[in-house]
């Protein structure tokens, strides 16, 4: 075997079943030759696992809302009480906020501090106007006497909704911290990982909103 | 047999290292190609979030298939999220983060379906109340 042949390019770009040799500094950590990877992807991906544990949580509170929806004990159901209306605004504002968290990251990664604080406070008011409305659903809710004690629905409504309120409210404040220490210590590296783990962490929100939206709203309204 | 460096393209760039989650691809550089892909990820959502809300709010769908209808629109919206907006693909620089992500799929799959199973079969096996017995809370 020549090795022209021996070295040539692998047809399969995921290379299974074959050991890497040393190539230096390009492998994946797990075999061997090439170290550990790079602080930015192992920190990415890290931060990817907690999200998913974080989305599995979600999964148990989506669970127990699904078997005590019409647990009602006699009171409203969801069709009496959703307001798809306010619902649909409050898609709009957390779909835009991941948006604008998108051209944040894009800013960071071209360095441009304007767009990107720009970007930010776009970012921070979306989030803020969906939590503005969703505290006052609440508020409403709880002023007409349907609060979480009323019924079991009610009560797996509000852990679920509120949960991924919670959510929400810490990231602003994540949101916040970013903007102030990439005004303080500019994009550094270890400032931009941070960054990162920020924007996974919005984008994930988001997601799981879609989930909640559509179950609990859409087919506990109209469904 | 030679190990040097031959995987590697001309310019040096390093083929086989990972991806991190949420990293846009590495195809040039620049704000309007960086901002492309969120572009097209924020138009197809709200196009999937317009058709969620617009059929459940009005009788264009068969009542009975409304649900799975909007769940499908859901999940294809959640796809659209992952693809457009946290870069997960299925490029061999991306397998770590789709194996968490199938794995987090498959606990997810199982503590809902499994609870949902479970919950209406004892629903099931309950002896019917009386009108006016309440369960105990």
């Amino acid at each position: 075997m020549t090795i022209a042949a021996a070295t040539a390019e692998p047809d399969d770009p995921y290379r299974i079943g074959h050991g890497r040799g040393g190539y230096g500094d390009s492998e994946a950590t797990g075999h061997g030759a090439g170290g550990p990877a790079p602080r930015r992807i192992v920190t990415a991906y890290g931060f990817w696992i907690f999200l998913l544990s974080d989305i599995i949580m979600f999964s148990a509170f989506f669970a127990s809302y699904a078997v005590l929806a019409g647990q009602t004990a006699g009171g409203p159901g969801g069709r009496d009480l959703f307001d798809l209306r306010n619902v649909a605004i409050e898609t709009g504002c957390l779909l835009a906020s991941s948006f604008a968290c998108g051209v944040a990251s894009v800013a960071a990664e071209g360095r441009e501090p304007i767009w990107f604080y720009a970007a930010m406070a776009v970012t921070f008011l979306l989030g803020a106007a969906f939590i503005g409305l969703e505290v006052h659903e609440f508020a409403g809710l709880a002023a007409r006497g349907y609060g979480p004690q009323r019924s079991a629905f009610l009560t797996a409504f509000f852990t679920l909704v509120g949960c991924h309120g919670l959510h929400v409210s810490a990231g602003l404040l994540w949101l916040l911290t970013m903007m102030a220490q990439v005004f303080a210590k500019g994009f550094r590296a270890d400032i931009l990982r941070r960054f990162t783990c920020f924007s996974l962490f919005w984008h994930a929100l988001d997601i799981i909103w879609v989930a909640l939206f559509t179950v609990v709203y859409l087919l506990g309204a109209g469904a | 047999m030679s190990e040097a460096a031959e995987d590697r393209p001309a310019g040096g760039e390093r083929r086989f290292s990972d991806r991190a989650p949420g990293e846009p691809p590495r195809e040039g550089a620049g704000f309007a190609r960086g901002i492309r892909s969120y572009l097209i990820g924020l138009g197809l959502a709200v196009g999937l979030t317009v058709a969620s809300f617009y059929f459940a709010a009005s009788g264009l769908v068969w009542g009975p298939a409304l649900p799975m209808a909007l769940i499908v629109l859901a999940i294809a919206q959640m796809g659209v999220h992952l693809a457009f907006f946290l870069h997960i693909t299925t490029g061999p620089d991306s397998t770590n983060n789709v194996l968490a992500l199938a794995f987090g799929v498959l606990i997810v799959f199982l503590v809902i379906a499994g609870s949902l199973w479970i919950m209406a079969n004892l629903n099931h096996n309950m002896p019917p109340m009386r009108q006016g017995m309440s369960m105990p809370r």
